[in-house]
């Protein structure tokens, strides 16, 4: 007998099963999407807190204020000056006309504020240094730098009004904390609820399986080789695993369309529907992957237990 | 064909199902084991399936000794044995085709040997009618038939029936066991045990009696 054929009649036994058992099959189905679920959401919950993550250490920057009027060409030498440094990844040099023009914009809804500015004959608002160093760890040693230079008899020294990295630092380190605070809590809670749902899958195969545990004594008798009585369950789990990979798919679609109207606004930018379907191949992979070895695994131990000699 | 050669069993926690049994059964030969229910029927049957082991002595099927079995050769042991049982042991998710065809694909045989000999089996126990049925919608006696059909199919050596009329009215009974003999009458030979006197009178086969685990009489000696 060719294993060919073995491997034809395995599968279709666990076909016809699987269909003629259609509670067992559909309890079983939902069970594991439960844990499939819960697995793609902790990816998705992984990608968009990591995403803000990087959203929020990309605004780290120093900024360099200069007292207004200050020649721009002492700025830009100054600019090529502190761009030479081989830890600052950019320098963005904002003119005063720009800076008025960026104020202006931010506060067009504020009257007051663009009615007093108005009133002013001279632009209040300096130049701007926007530094931006290739480590995060890297902005104490460059702030350290530039207040030295501020401090120091060059003639540069008296046109800075202020380096603002001290603010900036504290807000977004703690924010940067919080995230990372979430996610390893996240992780931590998805991490357990997969680990729960994926033992009540285990225990509803186990269960199914209990439920046939006469037949398999049966098949037994009459002579059935194991792989033959195990080969149809574990094919059941496999058919299990796919089902649910396939619900947990579609079932993303309209969550995270949903979704990435907040996620959108909250968290940096990220749209996580579009995310979900730039990334559905890798997703859906991992999903079909777990339910599958999930659906294989538990059949196999299952079907241990009534397999002894 | 089965040889018992002063065989013994006692079960964990102390319980003697048999002691001293010897007895040899020939090819064709059709004998019927009797015997009060606790008499150490069952344990018999058990022991030439390879279910359990003896405590004492030898079991032989041919000329294995089913205590040299190794675990993963018991299976084509028991495909070498046509079993039918008194709780018939069906396959209750299949139909009664599919639990004879399952018996086939057990024994590896091909999807054409399969497609011929089904049918051929279901006609000869009188159940071609009922081909995709399911055993729940079966009477026992249908049942039981459907039980021998996949005990012969796969043409064993030996035929083991364990009470198979037990749970059967006498009309169900009587067709039973007019069906192994018509089995046993075309070659194979059939061990049988039960507990029904009268069914075996009327056999006029060889009998071996049991109580409490003996042999105390044997029509062969």
């Amino acid at each position: 007998m060719s294993v060919g054929t073995d491997f034809k009649r395995i599968i279709r036994s666990g076909l016809v099963n699987f269909s003629r058992n259609p509670l067992v099959s559909a309890v079983s189905v939902m069970i594991m999407t439960v844990t499939l679920f819960l697995i793609g959401t902790s990816i998705l919950m992984n990608a968009l807190l990591s995403f803000s993550l990087t959203q929020i250490s990309d605004r780290v920057d120093i900024n360099v204020y200069f007292f207004p009027n200050t020649p721009e060409s002492e700025v830009l030498s100054f600019r090529d000056e502190v761009a030479d440094l081989p830890e600052i990844i950019s320098v963005d040099y904002v003119s005063e006309v720009a800076a008025i023009a960026e104020f202006r914009e931010r506060h067009e809804d504020d009257y007051l504020t663009i009615q007093a500015l108005d009133e002013l004959d001279d632009n209040p608002l300096g130049a701007t240094l926007n530094i931006r160093a290739q480590d995060a760890a890297q902005y104490e040693s460059i702030a350290q730098y530039l207040e030295g230079v501020a401090e120091s008899s060059d003639p540069i020294a008296g046109d800075i009004e202020k380096i603002n990295y001290n603010q900036n630092k504290e807000i977004i380190e703690r924010l940067g904390s919080v995230m990372a605070t979430i996610q390893r809590l996240g992780m931590i809670i998805t991490g357990f609820f997969v680990l729960v749902s994926l033992l009540i899958t285990f225990n509803t195969i186990r269960l199914a399986i209990y439920g046939a545990r006469e037949e398999i004594a049966v098949m037994r008798l009459v002579g059935a080789e194991n792989k033959y009585i195990r080969g149809p369950f574990m094919i059941e789990g496999v058919l299990y695993g796919v089902v649910a990979t396939v619900l947990t798919i579609g079932l993303f679609f309209p969550i995270t369309l949903w979704l990435s109207k907040f996620t959108t606004v909250f968290f940096g930018g990220m749209d996580m529907f579009a995310y979900y379907v730039n990334n559905i191949l890798a997703i859906g992979f991992i999903l079909l992957v777990a339910g599958v070895l999930l659906g294989i695994i538990s059949s196999f131990i299952a079907t241990r237990k009534y397999l002894k000699i | 064909m089965i040889y018992f050669d002063k065989v013994a069993k006692v079960y964990p926690g102390g319980d003697t199902a048999l002691e001293d049994v010897s007895f040899h059964v020939a090819p064709g030969e059709f004998v019927a084991i009797t015997g009060h229910s606790g008499a150490g029927k069952t344990t018999l049957v058990r022991l030439i399936l390879a279910e359990v082991m003896p405590t004492g002595g030898s079991v032989l099927i041919e000329s294995q000794d089913t205590k040299d079995l190794h675990s993963g050769h018991v299976p084509a042991h028991r495909r070498r044995i046509g079993t039918v049982f008194q709780d018939y042991k069906l396959l209750h998710g299949r139909t009664v085709y599919e639990n004879i065809a399952f018996a086939m694909e057990a024994a590896g045989r091909t999807d054409e040997e399969i497609a011929n000999d089904v049918p051929y089996v279901l006609e000869l126990v009188d159940l071609e009618d009922k081909a995709s049925r399911f055993p729940g919608q079966l009477s026992g006696g249908e049942k039981q038939r459907l039980a021998i059909a996949r005990a012969i199919v796969n043409q064993p050596e030996v035929i083991v029936a364990d009470e198979p009329t037990g749970n059967l009215d006498p009309h169900a009974s009587q067709e039973v066991m007019q069906i192994l003999q018509k089995i046993n009458e075309l070659g194979t030979t059939v061990l049988l045990t039960t507990h029904d006197t009268d069914t075996v009178k009327k056999l006029n086969k060889r009998v071996i009696h049991l109580e409490r685990g003996r042999v105390v009489s044997d029509d062969a000696n």
